[in-house]
């Protein structure tokens, strides 16, 4: 499995521990608190997650939540065991990143006080392929979407402009074929 | 489909598992539920305190392999429910916890007696439900006794708002039901066993490290036999203490921090472990990267998430450790295994039972705990129950008492919890009235629920107290010895109370014993008696328990004595 950095701004930790990122699908019931009991296991088994995406799917009571976790692969195993051990938890799928489709969105909100600067922005962001979603006197906002790999290129671009606000909405992820 | 309210719902689908008594204390948010518990078929305890509560539906459950039940109101009587879900939690015992809730307009309001039971017990619970409708309730108690029940057990939470509990609604009462996402009942994989049975076969110095699995699912007879196929040593884990007869000849006792110095040592010795229903807890096998170093491992275990949570091995058979021991004995039976009695295994067992009680020094005293447990052992009928506080109590039964009837012994082993021997025992004794049951206690550990005398003696479930009365919390005295030079730290409990007083206020029999004749005398009236018997028997509070492991070290450090 290929690594896949979702947080570049992270770089001490990285330099800690190299430890892969790996992206589980997890279909679980619809239901309250399902949420939080897998939240809670992985703060009490002291599981890391780097994000977390839960959203309905093509079952009306049935939601996927998509982990990103960084964990080596004795820990990965006992993760996956432990999340099928939920009653609430129907199948629990480790995505070989290079066989599955991922994607993240990004809303950047960069400074942007002249307009050499905003036209900098919306030529990356054409080349980038990013939406730009608002533009004021002071700042603009660009939404990206796109691999983790992607945004965190956009974002290295674009920093030194002044990032004043990111919000990321952590990896849906979904099998090719089948 | 019948009319009624939920708490008359409740009450009919626990008559419908079968449930024959339940332990709780009322409180404003579960009244309906007592109103109904009046016409129930089956029998109410009042406990004084919710604790006990649910350590008496656990000591139940352990005697009659199937959920206990105990009943606490909203609020603090969940709260103090919790230590005793959190002990049948960390020792896979099922349960079945009702709380009542508040109504569910008040949820989240911060309303008198609200707390969010579901939230505080969700790490020690193996489920819960909070059913929102009293047509919910029959499925959510139907649900609940099966999570409970099957595959590894576990404690269940349901957490009824009172507005449910009043609520009168047409109700059915399933008869199947089917939990998408749970399946816990699967046949053990035959390749896997047949891998398991060549490491066993090739193996010249093996052992069998039996743990709690094998008394939860009732395998003691397959053990057994798979001890006596392999002419294999038997050692146990604490929390298996008593799945092997321990005066068979193959039994070693247990392993662990406080295990039998014979165990620790031939299992550092041996070259297969075969680890049935067993957790490689870090209190039995000491360091997890020293254990079984070099030897092949292999696992039995029900639940898939323990194959390698600890310790990786080299074979694991997942599936109910009963039905796999069932196939592995029928498989092995036919390979025509050659018996050796006197091969050097065998002999080198015996070899280290002999040095080590050898090497066993008594306190010149002529009460020692050592001593009165094995006073307690001639004394009792093989099938007597015997549950322990937690501390050096539970620690001397598990070097000096032995296990003779398979299933006859239980403790808190994975939280420790003090407090749980006295009601548990009385969980036990109602679970199975005809045989008496002993609780060995300590002093600091009988204090935290001693008013559950109140519950053995006016619900006539009469148990012996077996007070090792040190006047002190020993065990952690005896740490403070070793590792803090002798600096006590809040130890004493100094001659508070008169444990004689304290048995004769509850109207329950008080005997303190100065001497081996007199606890003798004591322990045949004890066993006899109508009502609860508190023996209180005073021992050297500088007794240690031998041989130690030292936490964070592997069994081959262990310090044999004193």
């Amino acid at each position: 499995m290929s690594n896949v950095y979702l947080n570049s701004d992270d770089e001490n930790k990285n330099v800690e521990i190299q430890l892969p990122y790996r992206i589980l699908s997890v279909l679980v019931e619809d239901k309250p608190g399902v949420l939080f009991r897998i939240t809670n296991l992985f703060r009490a088994r002291n599981f890391n997650i780097a994000s977390i995406t839960v959203g309905s799917t093509e079952q009306k009571d049935l939601s996927r939540m998509t982990i990103a976790t960084q964990s080596d692969s004795r820990t990965l195993d006992q993760l996956v065991k432990q999340l099928k051990k939920l009653i609430d938890v129907i199948d629990v799928r480790i995505l070989d990143t290079g066989n599955t489709v991922f994607r993240e969105l990004t809303l950047i909100k960069m400074k942007a006080p002249d307009p050499t600067t905003r036209m900098e922005i919306s030529h990356f962001s054409g080349i980038f392929r990013a939406k730009i979603l608002d533009i004021g006197k002071e700042s603009m906002i660009v939404e990206l979407t796109g691999t983790p790999d992607k945004i965190d290129a956009f974002i290295n671009l674009v920093n030194h402009y002044g990032i004043i606000q990111i919000a990321r909405t952590g990896i849906s992820a979904l099998r090719r074929g089948g | 489909m019948v009319e009624m309210i939920g708490a008359k719902a409740l009450i009919t689908s626990l008559e419908k598992e079968g449930v024959d008594i339940v332990f709780g204390l009322p409180g404003g948010a579960n009244l309906p539920i007592y109103d109904e518990l009046v016409d129930a078929n089956f029998r109410h305890i009042l406990v004084r305190h919710e604790q006990a509560a649910a350590h008496m539906a656990d000591g139940y459950a352990r005697i009659k392999r199937k959920a206990g039940v105990c009943i606490a109101t909203s609020g603090p009587g969940a709260t103090n429910l919790i230590t005793g879900i959190a002990t049948a939690h960390a020792d896979s015992i099922p349960m079945i916890a009702i709380t009542g809730q508040v109504p569910l307009a008040m949820i989240g309001k911060d309303a008198f007696q609200e707390t969010d039971i579901i939230g505080i017990a969700n790490p020690c619970t193996k489920y819960s439900f909070q059913p929102r409708k009293a047509v919910e309730i029959p499925e959510s108690v139907k649900k609940g006794f099966y999570i409970a029940e099957s595959g590894r057990p576990g404690p269940v939470l349901i957490d009824i708002p009172k507005d449910v509990q009043q609520e009168k609604a047409e109700i059915s009462f399933p008869d199947l039901i089917k939990v998408r996402g749970y399946n816990p009942a699967f046949d053990p994989d035959l390749l896997h066993i047949e891998r398991a049975i060549d490491l066993m076969l090739k193996a010249e110095k093996p052992i069998i490290m039996a743990g709690g699995g094998v008394i939860l699912s009732g395998a003691f007879h397959e053990l057994q036999t798979l001890a006596e196929l392999l002419m294999s040593p038997v050692v146990t884990t604490f929390k298996g203490k008593g799945s092997f007869p321990e005066n068979h000849p193959l039994a070693m006792g247990p392993i662990g921090m406080h295990g039998h110095a014979e165990a620790n040592k031939i299992i550092v010795e041996a070259d297969c472990i075969i680890a049935i229903g067993a957790r490689f807890s870090d209190r039995s096998v000491g360091r997890f990267d020293e254990f079984g170093k070099g030897m092949n491992i292999i696992h039995l275990d029900v639940d898939p998430a323990e194959i390698g949570k600890n310790k990786s091995v080299d074979v694991a058979v997942v599936g109910d450790v009963k039905s796999s021991l069932r196939t592995m004995v029928k498989l092995l039976s036919t390979k025509g295994i050659k018996q050796e009695p006197e091969n050097f295994w065998l002999k080198r067992r015996k070899e280290l039972i002999e040095y080590y009680n050898s090497t066993i020094k008594d306190y010149s005293r002529e009460l020692t705990a050592r001593k009165a447990l094995k006073k307690l052992r001639e004394i009792l009928p093989a099938e007597a129950i015997v549950t322990t506080e937690v501390g050096q109590c539970q620690m001397w039964t598990s070097l000096h008492f032995d296990v003779i009837t398979p299933g006859t012994f239980f403790s808190s082993t994975g939280l420790g919890t003090m407090g749980f021997g006295f009601p548990a025992s009385i969980g036990a004794k109602a679970a199975r009235p005809e045989v008496p049951v002993v609780d060995i206690a300590g002093d600091g550990s009988f204090n935290m629920t001693e008013n559950s005398l109140a519950v053995s003696v006016l619900d006539k479930l009469p148990v012996i107290v077996f007070l090792l009365n040190n006047y002190m919390l020993g065990m952690v005295a005896q740490w403070q010895r070793t590792f803090y030079n002798r600096r006590y730290s809040g130890v004493h409990q100094y001659r508070c109370p008169d444990y004689v007083k304290l048995a004769e206020a509850y109207g329950a029999q008080g005997i303190r014993t100065e001497s081996m004749s007199e606890l003798e005398k004591a322990l045949k009236t004890a066993v006899s008696s109508e009502v609860a018997t508190v023996i209180d028997i005073p021992i050297d509070p500088e007794e240690d328990v031998y041989p130690f492991v030292a936490p964070g070290s592997g069994l081959k450090d262990m310090i044999v004595g004193g």
